[in-house]
């Protein structure tokens, strides 16, 4: 297939086809519902599975049931969907069970607003679900990483049992990029899920279980220890990230993901201009954090501006891999504010007036 | 040697695993149907249980077949889940009344509404068992419960609430009825509808729920028999047995 114009939205539902998706269970939100209005045509047309279920906490357990049963299955949702749909993910992630849970993030706190933002990256990083679980997140910036981020998620979720996370803001739901989506995705090996539940006569003399309930603190803490290692392979392997510019020893390095990293493009182009040369540190997996990026900052690098469409959240990582070697300031706009270029330049030439004491 | 003959053997549809519950709790008797039924049918080998979080948690450990544990409420929604993607497979939750009539219940009503092929073994026993006796919504007026310590007060708590009757007016429900199982007459009627609910999902009838009126001798401060005489003197006026629902061949719905 060619490269086609297509909103962002409807490039999700399109790339989880592709990915091989069986079964979507959703409840309407803005800004997102065009995914499920694109599946609820083309799965059913196909035999697959659309169900709009009465709640967001419904549409998770239904994906647990699916991921349990051996399906490839997601939900998409916004933020306050995504808040109830914590729950459920805690389960999954503690019952070890492959999904896909896009979340396309307006503005909050409560109801908040519609318009774009990333004041949910405690929400995907941190969750609020209980217990010591990590999801994997990936947050693209660009249609076309996105389509291949979510063809290949079905995969990683599959391959490490765990669910996976693509986060993007309204912006990139609602824009129209063109995009090929017949990119080929990186070949991992897939085992049979042996371990699905699919009635004994398919797994004769063994009986399948999907659970998270552990009563005896000594396996449960055992357990707990072995999803720390899986979480550390999966740093390992599944970690990603964009240096941008950084041929020569930037002056300033900025860290940016998603729509917030587009918008500093623009403006490292302009600081250029100007004489200034600025970096950037691009998260693509915000889960797991790229903290080994920042060993390659220049340690004559006066400063890094995490620059975020929310108040501060991700700053929080920026800090913990800066680890006190270079001055750290912030930008932030947030509430569906979407910045101008202008004002990250404007936040660099005066990085002083941004540092986080 | 006098030859031994076997007169009763543990049913196939169970595992070995020692069962959970208290001296005297009808949660095993319900057990021992649910299996029998699955194997009489034919079905073990096709049906996935779903386990909700009350004392009945540890279910999964108890049918002999796959199984996933929900969390708390959410068993019918998980059990949809299950059921779309394998729908010639045979899906069943077992709930108390705290899952599934009270943070459960929006689950409950539209995987109804939806018709969703599954059945659902419902074991109402007025009480949040495992949490040590707090009130449920199923509670009776006046009953004594750790969070209604003078009595239920239904003006302040609302009154019992009926699930098989509200459920009954839903049009996709195949088949609701309730039962209990506090003497041989009545465990032999909730044998036959349990039995019924599961032939029924076989054929692809609709959604099933089998609401068993159950004890809790240990909440309820009784002795286990006592406790069956309650069930049947108080409970069952409250909460009245019978066909709600049946779309049958031989039965106007
Ligand atoms: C979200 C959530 N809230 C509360 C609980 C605590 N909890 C566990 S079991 C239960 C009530 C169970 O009562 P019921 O469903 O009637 O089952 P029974 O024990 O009586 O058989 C509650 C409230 C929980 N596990 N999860
Ligand atoms: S607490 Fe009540 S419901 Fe739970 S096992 Fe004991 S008797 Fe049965
Ligand atoms: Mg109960």
């Amino acid at each position: 297939m060619a490269k086609v114009l297509m909103k962002g939205n409807e490039a999700i539902a399109l790339a989880a086809i592709k990915g091989g998706v069986d079964a979507f269970y959703g409840y309407p939100i803005t800004p997102q519902n065009e995914v499920p209005e694109y599946l609820s045509k083309h799965l059913l047309a196909n035999g697959k599975v659309f169900l709009q279920s009465e709640s967001e906490v419904s549409a998770i357990n239904m994906v647990y049931g699916a991921a349990g049963a051996g399906a490839r299955v997601m939900t998409s949702s916004s933020s306050p969907g995504i808040a109830l749909k914590q729950e459920g993910i805690s389960y999954i992630a503690a019952a070890e069970l492959p999904c896909l849970i896009v979340s396309v993030m307006r503005g909050g706190p409560g109801l908040g607003g519609i318009q774009p933002s990333q004041a949910d990256y405690y929400q995907a990083t941190r969750g609020g679900g209980n217990g010591d679980y990590s999801l994997i997140v990936y947050a693209p910036e660009t249609i076309q990483e996105m389509v291949d981020t979510i063809k290949e998620s079905f995969d990683i979720a599959d391959y490490y049992r765990n669910p996976v996370m693509v986060l993007v803001d309204g912006l990139i739901g609602q824009m129209m990029e063109s995009v090929d989506f017949d990119k080929p995705v990186k070949e991992r090996f897939l085992p049979e899920k042996d371990w699905a539940t699919t009635g004994t006569a398919n797994h004769p003399g063994r009986r399948n279980v999907a659970n998270s309930l552990e009563i005896d603190p000594v396996a449960l803490e055992q357990k707990n220890i072995r999803l720390q290692e899986k979480y550390k392979l999966i740093k390992k392997n599944e970690t990603r990230y964009e240096m941008v510019n950084f041929e020569e020893e930037p002056e300033y390095v900025i860290v940016a993901y998603g729509t917030m990293a587009r918008i500093c493009r623009s403006a490292i182009e302009m600081l250029a201009k100007d004489g200034i040369n600025v970096g950037m540190i691009r998260p693509i997996s915000i889960l797991p954090f790229p903290d080994e990026a920042f060993d390659e900052i220049p340690k004559k690098a006066k400063g890094i501006l995490c620059a975020e469409l929310s108040m501060g959240q991700m700053l929080d990582d920026v800090l913990i891999s800066n680890n006190g070697r270079h001055k750290v300031g912030f930008f932030g706009r947030s509430g569906g504010m979407v910045p101008d270029p202008e004002e990250i330049v404007d936040a660099i030439k005066n990085f002083s007036e941004r540092v986080v004491k | 040697m006098a030859e031994t003959t076997v007169k009763y053997e543990k049913t196939k549809g169970l595992t070995d695993k020692p069962l959970s519950y208290c001296p005297g709790c009808t949660h095993g008797i319900v057990h021992k149907l649910v299996g029998e039924a699955l194997v009489d049918l034919d079905i073990l080998d096709k049906a996935i249980g779903v386990a909700s979080v009350g004392c009945s948690v540890f279910s999964y450990e108890f049918f002999n077949c796959d199984a996933q544990q929900a969390p708390h409420g959410r068993a019918c929604a998980e059990a949809t889940g299950i059921k779309r993607v394998l729908p010639d497979n045979i899906v069943f939750t077992y709930q108390g009344d705290g899952d599934l009539a009270s943070i459960g219940i929006a689950e409950t009503i539209h995987a109804a509404n939806r018709g969703e092929n599954i059945t659902v073994i419902f074991v109402n026993n007025a009480i949040y068992g495992m949490t040590g006796g707090q009130m449920a919504p199923t509670s009776l007026k006046g009953q004594k419960t750790t969070t209604s310590q003078d009595g239920r007060d239904t003006d302040w708590t609302g009154n019992p609430i009926k699930i098989s009757e509200m459920l009954a007016t839903i049009e996709g429900v195949a088949y609701i009825e309730r039962v209990s199982v506090h003497d041989p007459k009545h465990y032999l009627k909730a044998k036959k509808a349990i039995k019924k609910a599961f032939q029924y999902q076989k054929e692809k009838k609709g959604f099933t729920l089998i609401e068993v009126v159950s004890t809790c001798p240990v909440n309820w401060g009784m002795k286990p028999v006592d406790a069956m005489k309650w069930l049947s003197k108080e409970m069952i006026p409250v909460f009245p047995l019978g066909v709600y629902k049946d779309k049958g061949d031989n039965h106007e719905s």
